[in-house]
């Protein structure tokens, strides 16, 4: 019993130096997923019918596909292109944590853009009506109508694409990047005790998600105005004498 | 570009017949997962819902852990943690060595196990959808739970699950591509193998995403028309 509890102690030091990697590639790939997507929403509204298209075609070649699959292309598959075999980029894709990247940001940017699209038509028509009568066009409707809408409607969903994706992370060990999973198939390889180690990687797993939805769930309460105490009076309304 | 040809196509160094194979596998994969998920799905939605505390706070726990831990990680686990937990167990019992269980159901029970989780979730949203008052007239009818279940609950949860349904499907779709680290040969081990064997990864890999995108892609057309004909007497 005690060399069980020294050894759960031993890998869960070792399993928690590959947090930061993980938290690495969940961080880039999120921040630019999430960027590509406001793109392509934007894309899925355009006059042009080209980019709808491309919008379109994007969506569904990532979403109808394995993204295991999308990152041994891009890992294994773009390697036999000579011009990114002999070129500049090739410094970029024979970086194992680059390419889990890329194809996590292509992957999940079109779940996200889907989440954007559907949270875009939900934002009432009233109120951008509303705000072109006021004399807003643009980025200011944007800006002062459109997106405060967008974010609050679309959060929830957003929060669970996030968690997803921490959890798509760990695809990244299937190209020899050394995250939680990484570790923990090269400590199982040394020690052969596959439960201990994979409940303790489950374990951080769980703590990392725990940790996200509930920053997620205080900055959904936070921009909940609605439940918020008014910070103005609001004058009771007279009903006109007749 | 004939001999790109040739690895594709069904003679002798085509990988063609070997490429079709894992498709039915990967549809075998996933709809054995899905029936499983299924299975435990209702049950754990009923755990949920009905169930004593002790009870219901498992199935709380189960939906939690295996919502937020990566499906790789349980197909690793159970794909390297089963069978040396069968060996302790048929050490303590006395029973004799079973020997390995077969990849194809220790990959579809692992993603069976992630999609009971989410197909529990769904299950408990259809079941609140149902007005309580119907709960309410069935009892006064004298209906027991059986004929409840049967008449009042699985015709009107089936319909408005169906649309939810056809997401976990393809989530399973895609998931049952991760049991390829077990070395089952369904679609994307063997694009893997050829990938490797012949040295055209671009190629191969390729032809697996078009041939995932076909998959996808009917079955989403069937869950359409599936949902549509559910519906068939809603449209006034």
């Amino acid at each position: 019993m005690e060399e069980h509890l020294t050894f759960i102690g031993s890998v869960t030091a070792q399993l928690v130096r590959a947090v930061p990697v993980t938290l690495l590639i969940l961080a880039v790939s999120g921040v630019c997923a999430t960027a590509l997507a406001t793109g392509l929403t934007a894309m899925s509204v355009a006059r042009s019918p080209l980019a709808r298209l491309i919008q379109r075609t994007w969506t569904f070649l990532f979403r109808g596909t394995p993204l295991i699959l999308q990152i041994f292309m891009i890992y294994y598959g773009f390697a036999m292109i000579p011009w990114i075999r002999h070129g500049m980029l090739w410094t970029a894709f024979r970086d194992p944590v680059f390419c889990t990247c890329l194809a996590m940001t292509c992957c999940c940017s079109a779940y996200i853009a889907e989440i954007f699209r559907g949270a875009l038509a939900a934002v009432p028509r009233g109120e951008i009506e509303a705000g072109r009568a006021c004399g807003m066009t643009g980025f200011m409707l944007l800006r002062r109508v459109i997106a405060p809408s967008l974010i609050r409607i679309a959060l929830p969903s957003y929060s669970n694409e996030i968690i997803m994706m921490t959890k798509s992370t760990s695809l990244a060990s299937t190209i020899t990047v050394l995250d939680i999973t990484g570790v923990a198939q090269q400590v199982i390889a040394h020690s052969y005790r596959t439960l201990e180690v994979f409940c303790a990687a489950a374990a951080l797993y769980l703590l990392i998600n725990a940790g996200l939805s509930a920053l997620l769930a205080a900055l959904e309460r936070r921009l909940d105005v609605d439940r918020a105490v008014p910070s103005i009076s609001v004058p009771p309304v007279v009903e006109p004498l007749s | 570009m004939m001999d790109d040809l040739a690895l594709l196509g069904f003679g002798p160094d085509g990988w063609a017949p070997l490429l079709l194979k894992g498709c039915v596998l990967t549809l075998a994969v996933s709809a054995t997962s899905m029936a499983i998920g299924t299975v435990l799905g209702v049950l754990l939605a009923w755990a949920r819902l009905k169930g004593p505390r002790w009870l219901r706070r498992t199935a709380l726990v189960y939906g939690v852990v295996l919502r937020g831990v990566p499906e790789l990680l349980v197909i690793l686990l159970l794909y390297f943690g089963l069978p040396s937990l069968i060996l302790s167990l048929s050490e303590t019992f006395g029973w004799d060595a079973p020997g390995l269980p077969p990849p194809f159901l220790v990959g579809s029970l692992s993603v069976g196990l992630v999609s009971a989780a989410y197909q529990a979730e769904i299950f408990r949203g259809g079941v609140g959808a149902i007005p309580r008052g119907q709960f309410e007239a069935a009892r006064a009818m004298g209906f027991g739970d059986l004929l409840c279940f049967h008449r009042i609950v699985l015709p009107q949860v089936a319909r408005v699950v169906l649309p939810a349904l056809g997401n976990v499907w393809q989530f399973n779709l895609k998931d049952s591509a991760l049991i390829a680290v077990t070395g089952l040969s369904e679609l994307m081990r063997t694009s893997l193998v050829a990938a490797g064997s012949t040295r055209h990864p671009f190629l191969f890999f390729g032809l697996a995403m078009a041939l995932y995108l076909v998959l996808t892609t009917l079955s989403s057309t069937a869950f359409h028309y599936g949902g549509r004909y559910s519906n068939r007497w809603d449209r006034g």
